[in-house]
């Protein structure tokens, strides 16, 4: 089968492999660097629990083809904290619990990541339009919104 | 951030309020995993060489299978192998049969017909995932198309097709003699005759996918030891071990089941199908092996909460209580029995709801169609019959006039109420809960109404009594097989009654319970003397199978006296819960007679059949695996039906 070499950077780190001819982002992250972060709920682009970040915005990895992303910066939850310090989204959803199962959790994160860079102190309505493209069985998303508000205020410095 | 709100100053004086975790915020213990995406599901463990399974499904609702040609897909590119339900050692199973409960009536890959659209009929292995999927659609399958039934009354219909040859009438059996799930208390069309109002309806709920946004999957890879190692997201482990287990015809002890990180499950992952045929898949190969539905398989052919059709009629007085209730209902179980008919056994004890009615009938029907079958969701066999009762009481309080709220608070149950199903209700609490909701919501209840307690009122004379129950001459609280009328309606001609009191004839079932000495001879595969089980009658004629006008399964009536002294050993047989797999011949079983001894033997090689010990003396040879009574055939992966 056809091989493309590409290379980009995931999590700050530089990657470089050979990827199948036509191989999706997700499969190449999962199963070729082994980043095993962005699940696969669906692989139709529905559910949004592949979600990354391609230089910053979100995108879908199962529908994303492997050789596009060549010299451009992905980021997945795996690069969320740094080191042993948490992120202030996750913070916030643990506090909140705002994760039952999880298995939709790192392409929220991921959403709202992408959020607050954009839009530093959003309103509700801006939150629940960021994650629309993630779906929650669990949760009824209503903790998921409410911990991405006060990740935001916090990260202002805001008192809740 | 929390909406929850504490009322505890309701039922004060029942708790001492000394919890230290309740009511308080805390972190789940397994959150981290999930918030740095280390949680391992069952998809996050990496094997070299993976190979990915798939599925040939069917295209048909009901089809037989003429032939197979796997052929062309055995040359495709990257197959390692293609299977079909040869390749299955034991190729039928039902769920519960790990409970002792059901006939065998589903084989994991279809071979002589199709009874739902989606059934697999055979699988490819190849390296990756798109050389499977090309492959299954090179594999040909010639149907002859049956005629199909996809409604559960229809199903009932005299000349509907048989979906399930096992259970020949559409229905299952429950006691091997019921074509549906009773429940009777007092005399409905009594109590209907001085009614003020009778209200009918119908309600019916679709059936429901739990859609999990991780779809169904397991991955199976031999492992040391001549042992199989399967990573799976299946909601209930030691199911999927013992089916997989009796599948295959391999011992529990070769299988290394490692589950518990479940991408979203609300039911639809108890099913046990992914895992037996994973690893088989690594049985037939020697590889690693995946086998996982797409969501499209998880929506199509994923278990959904079963479609439900219910049938109420209430008898209230003018001043609003209710005084009978009559419901007839029709479960649709798909095309095979899974968790159904158990579902229904909650639902028809459920029919009075959290409300006190002193007459209660009920019959249910576990249908049988050419749906893909039903399985566990969320509150399953209650959450449609409580959507049903509740629409019927907004139709109660509309026809005489009253506040639906009060109303519901005029009829709830209170502590002390005998229940239909013959148990008294304790820690009731559904007046407190209409008036805090009647409170939020701004919906102006009477003084009188608001003034009312679950602790009051409950468990007087009246309300605590079990009543006259009408039987017919037989003794029976209505006909066996009632699916030709599908009426509920008990008794019109009763000639007897059992009398108030006492538990009646056929509500004694349930034998009194020796809780740990209990021996369950059918389920642990003893035979206790009688004939071993002729294999189930199987309507194997071509083209359109039509019910049998008569039920085979019949069991024939035995002359019972009308009433029966409340503890007497006088028992009619058929009140007894034989196993649903035993004999119709078969004697009750004297159960706590026999001495149980629990010192486990020695574990050893498989152990010739004299070498049992004297107590058990099976009338079956065992061949190896159980080594003391209540253990489970199958997790010791020895099938001995």
């Amino acid at each position: 089968m056809a091989k493309t070499p590409i290379t980009f950077t995931l999590n700050d780190s530089e990657v470089a492999l050979f990827a199948d001819h036509g191989a999706a982002l997700i499969d190449v992250l999962r199963r070729g660097v082994g980043d095993l972060t962005p699940k696969q709920g669906c692989a139709q682009g529905t559910c949004g629990a592949c979600t990354v970040l391609i230089d910053g915005k979100p995108h879908l990895s199962c529908l994303t083809l492997a050789e596009t992303v060549e010299g451009r910066r992905i980021d997945t939850v795996g690069g969320l904290a740094n080191g042993r310090d948490l992120d202030v989204l996750q913070t916030t959803f643990m506090e909140g619990f705002a994760a039952q199962c999880g298995f939709c959790t790192a392409g929220m994160l991921l959403a709202a990541k992408s959020l607050l860079e954009r839009v530093p102190n959003p309103d509700r309505a801006e939150v629940i339009e960021a994650i629309s493209g993630n779906l929650c069985r669990c949760t009824g998303y209503e903790p998921i919104v409410d911990a991405i508000l006060l990740a935001a205020a916090k990260m202002q410095g805001r008192a809740v | 951030m929390s909406s929850v709100e504490f009322r505890k100053d309701l039922f004060a004086n029942e708790r001492d309020d000394t919890l230290k975790e309740i009511g308080k915020p805390t972190i789940r213990q397994d959150i981290l995993g999930h918030v740095t995406g280390r949680t391992p599901f069952y998809d996050d463990h990496l094997f070299d060489g993976l190979l990915h399974m798939r599925a040939v499904r069917s295209p048909h609702h009901h089809a037989q299978i003429r032939s197979i040609d796997t052929s062309a897909a055995e040359r495709m590119p990257g197959v390692r192998r293609v299977a079909t339900a040869k390749d299955v050692p034991h190729n039928l199973n039902t769920l519960l049969s790990l409970i002792g409960f059901g006939r065998d009536d589903e084989p994991l890959c279809a071979h002589d017909k199709v009874r739902y659209l989606g059934e697999a009929v055979a699988w490819v292995i190849a390296d990756t995932e798109r050389q499977a999927r090309d492959a299954c659609a090179a594999v040909r399958v010639d149907y002859s198309v049956l005629p199909h039934v996809l409604d559960p009354e229809e199903a009932l219909q005299p000349n509907a097709p048989v979906v399930n040859e096992v259970y020949p009438n559409n229905t299952f059996d429950y006691h091997n003699t019921y074509d549906h799930q009773k429940l009777r208390f007092g005399d409905v069309n009594a109590a209907f005759a001085r009614a003020d109002h009778v209200i009918e309806a119908e309600y019916q709920m679709s059936p429901i996918e739990q859609a999990p946004i991780e779809t169904c999957g397991a991955i199976a890879a031999p492992e040391t030891n001549d042992r199989y190692v399967c990573h799976t997201n299946t909601q209930a482990l030691f199911f999927s071990l013992g089916t997989t287990a009796k599948l295959l015809d391999i011992a529990s002890s070769r299988l290394h089941f490692i589950g518990g990180t479940v991408g979203g499950g609300f039911g639809g992952k108890v099913d046990s199908v992914v895992e037996p045929t994973a690893v088989l898949g690594a049985m037939l190969t020697g590889r690693p092996v995946k086998f996982a539905w797409d969501r499209y398989e998880e929506m199509q052919v994923g278990a959904p909460r079963g479609a439900e059709r219910w049938r109420l009629k209430d008898g209230l007085t003018r001043d609003g209580k209710i005084i009978a209730r009559e419901l007839t209902g029709f479960f649709d179980s798909g095309a095979y029995m899974r968790l159904s008919p158990y579902a229904i056994i909650k639902g028809t004890g459920h029919v009075p709801g959290p409300y006190f009615i002193p007459n209660v009938a009920s019959n249910v029907f576990c249908c049988i169609t050419n749906r893909t079958p039903a399985t566990a969701m969320r509150g399953f066999g209650i959450t449609a019959v409580d959507f049903a009762i509740e629409c019927q009481m907004d139709r109660g309080a509309e026809a005489v006039g009253m506040n639906p709220i009060e109303f519901r608070i005029l009829n709830a149950y209170r502590d002390g109420d005998m229940k239909a199903h013959r148990r008294k209700a304790k820690n009731t609490a559904l007046i407190e809960c209409c008036q805090v909701a009647a409170g939020k919501a701004n919906w102006p209840i009477s003084a009188e109404a608001a003034a009312q307690s679950s602790l009051t009122g409950g468990g007087t004379p009246e309300r605590v009594a079990i009543p006259e129950t009408v039987i017919d001459s037989e003794g029976r609280i209505g006909e066996r097989r009632a699916g030709r009328t599908s009426s509920t309606s008990p008794a019109k001609n009763g000639t007897g009654r059992v009398p108030a009191g006492t538990h009646g004839v056929a509500v004694s079932g349930a034998p009194v319970q020796n809780p740990d000495m209990q021996i369950d001879a059918e389920r642990i595969g003893h035979r206790m003397g009688a004939e071993p089980v002729s294999a189930p009658p199987v309507a194997a004629a071509p083209g359109v199978p039509v019910r049998p006008a008569a039920a085979p399964s019949y069991q024939a009536p035995q002359p019972t006296p009308p009433i029966a002294a409340p503890s007497g050993p006088a028992t009619p047989s058929y009140a007894q819960p034989a196993p649903p797999t035993s004999a119709p011949a078969q004697a009750p079983t004297p159960a706590p007679a026999q001495p149980a001894s629990y010192a486990p033997q020695p574990a050893s090689p498989p152990t010739p059949p004299a070498a049992q010990p004297a107590p058990y003396a099976p009338a079956q040879p065992f061949s190896r695996g159980v080594k003391r009574p209540g253990s489970s055939p199958f997790t010791s992966g020895i099938r001995r039906r």
